[in-house]
């Protein structure tokens, strides 16, 4: 299976985009390598600003741009944006209502052998509760590409959470994206499992085991957390009953409790949340941490099988 | 500067001290001696130095200020109201249930550019409204109002170093220094000395004034860059609660109200400084 890692797919887009709209520009935090922002500052000089090591500076200066008419785009990390510089990102860009788009690289357990000050999986509960402001994981490069297209025109606040690692595809190609839209990767009746970023592809290998089974499993791409999709959700719980959530974030304040908040509030119905429980996560590549916690095929399917049958 | 000149800053400066008194008064809370700490910074930088246009807030080429110590909003909001962004009606919403008019400065507020009160932010802000412009060729100013005690910010040197790195000449910080912060003397509660030091080496041109002296912040505030390609701080030394004599010099006074009694006296004292009649 192709696979690209979603911020690369982001830079190339801003590239095209940026050498067309002057006013957008790219901040990093001594982070151009790692966001895979090298390529622009390469092609469009006058269009990176470096603000080194400093993140409440970074979204401060991010803001002050937007004030004055740029469209600034941060490429930081997620671990320190979402912890360190979060009251700029409150003040400055959400309550402000500034165009900044914040860009969290190094999502999740992208650093997953660093450990838990560079594990970046309480940043959507972070965002989530922050008024004014967007969240949104893409799931692959063709998602990635479209979201930046779409966000050029939004004037908005967004919070963006990309991985580190390339992730395989799920779209082929045209990918129909629109901010608080979820998406149905895959239909079916017997459940419903809705990820995000990059646990759709997960979601949709687990699927596939699942319908071997004999279980028919349907998946939603839930891209946008903030504002969340609660129609797809409700529909999903009335058609499908049964629902998983996964994602790389931990279960506390991020997709599982989004939908379960949904879910409690409409149409109850069971439900697994998978994530990182509340443990600093153990070290490893993600993928070996994934595994670890049950993100993985093997166990999404034997959880789905508990999950029927408990309630059959 | 001529005295006329002078005269009308005074006068004005006057009349903000009052009315921002009257506003907390009605209110029950306020930053009282904060604000009066900056009034003549902010009479002079508006009245006399910024490029403004009141009937086109947004106007592209407009300098900017940020209020980056922003509990002291009442002057803030009282020129922007006797300028005539807004009524002066509304300021007897100060505080009060749904008002635009927030306890830190609300940028849904005609002229003002953005939400600020969290200390340590300004700065930043302010780099960014620079660099845009001299990234666009435009010859508009920046200018940052910040309190001495938010200097204990480590943000504020971030923004520091970003400033200078840039060659912001467009950037202009003004620090309201005071000498008091909530708890007591800044120096006591974290001490932030030699200020002009710090800024001199982080590569700012640095000038100390009085900042009750309208020719002396006329003069550095209309002057600059004084050197092209630096950033400039004017450290203006001020006197917390200036204007009352028993709110001066106070820390108390930080976000105290005044009584009924306390304003009539503050009326009394301020009155005569602006030569015309108040009313209610």
């Amino acid at each position: 299976m192709a696979e690209l890692a979603n911020k690369a797919a982001i830079c190339d887009t801003l590239i095209d985009l940026a050498k067309i709209d002057r006013d957008i520009v790219v901040l990093t935090s001594d982070s151009r390598g790692s966001a895979s922002m090298t390529k622009f500052a390469d092609e469009l000089p006058e269009q990176l600003i470096e603000v080194g090591i400093a993140e409440q500076n970074l979204v401060g200066i991010a803001a002050g741009l937007a004030a004055s008419g740029k469209k600034p785009y941060i490429a930081s990390y997620a671990a320190f944006l979402s912890m360190r510089s979060i009251e700029q990102i409150k003040v400055d860009v959400a309550y402000s209502k500034t165009n900044v788009k914040v860009i969290g690289i190094s999502g999740g357990l992208s650093y997953g052998p660093l450990g838990m000050s560079h594990h970046a999986v309480q940043d959507i509960a972070v965002m989530r509760a922050i008024p004014n402001l967007k969240v949104i994981m893409p799931a692959d490069r063709y998602e990635s590409k479209k979201m930046i297209e779409v966000l050029v025109n939004n004037e908005d606040p967004v919070y963006i959470r990309v991985g580190r690692n390339p992730v395989p595809d799920v779209y082929q190609g045209e990918v129909d994206f629109e901010i608080a839209k979820g998406v149905v990767m895959r239909d079916g009746s017997d459940l419903s499992i809705i990820a995000c970023g990059r646990m759709v592809r997960t979601a949709l290998d687990s699927a596939e085991e699942l319908s071997k089974l004999g279980i028919s499993c349907r998946v939603i791409n839930m891209h946008t957390l903030k504002p969340l999709d609660d129609e797809i959700i409700i529909k999903s719980a009335a058609e499908t009953g049964h629902i998983i959530t996964l994602e790389e974030h931990s279960i506390y304040g991020g997709l599982g409790s989004a939908v379960a908040e949904v879910l409690a509030q409409n149409s109850p119905v069971s439900m697994k949340i998978i994530g990182i429980p509340d443990e600093p996560a153990i070290a490893g590549k993600a993928e070996e941490v994934y595994e670890y916690y049950g993100l993985s095929t093997p166990s999404i399917v034997e959880e789905a099988k508990k999950l029927l049958s408990n309630s059959r | 500067m001529k005295l006329a000149d002078v005269q009308f800053l005074a006068g004005k400066a006057a009349e903000i001290r009052l009315n921002l008194l009257k506003m907390i008064f009605k209110a029950k809370m306020g930053h009282t001696g904060s604000s009066l700490s900056d009034t003549d910074i902010l009479t002079t930088l508006y009245y006399d130095v910024m490029q403004l246009r009141v009937d086109e807030p947004d106007w592209e080429e407009r300098d900017r200020f940020i209020l980056s110590k922003g509990h002291a909003v009442e002057s803030y909001y009282c020129i922007l109201a006797d300028m005539g962004f807004i009524d002066k009606e509304e300021l007897n919403t100060f505080c009060q249930y749904q008002t635009r008019l927030i306890g830190h400065p609300n940028n849904k507020v005609p002229g003002i550019e953005m939400n600020t009160g969290a200390l340590g932010h300004g700065l930043s802000i302010a780099v960014g409204m620079a660099k845009a412009a001299k990234m666009d060729n435009k010859d508009y100013r920046v200018f940052v109002l910040m309190g001495d005690g938010e200097q204990a910010e480590g943000s504020v040197w971030e923004a520091a170093m970003a400033g200078a790195h840039f060659g912001l000449d467009n950037l202009i910080g003004i620090i309201d220094r005071n000498r008091l912060q909530i708890t007591g003397a800044t120096e006591e509660v974290m001490g932030i000395e030699p200020l002009v030091g710090k800024w001199r080496n982080f590569g700012w041109q640095v000038l100390e004034i009085d900042g009750h002296n309208y020719g002396e912040l006329k003069k550095c505030l209309s002057s600059t860059p004084v050197e092209e390609g630096k950033p400039t701080m004017i450290l203006a030394n001020t006197i917390k609660g200036k204007g009352v004599s028993f709110i001066e010099n106070k820390a108390g006074w930080h976000h105290r109200v005044p009584s009924a009694s306390e304003l009539n006296q503050a009326v009394e004292e301020l009155s005569p400084l602006i030569g015309v009649d108040i009313d209610g």
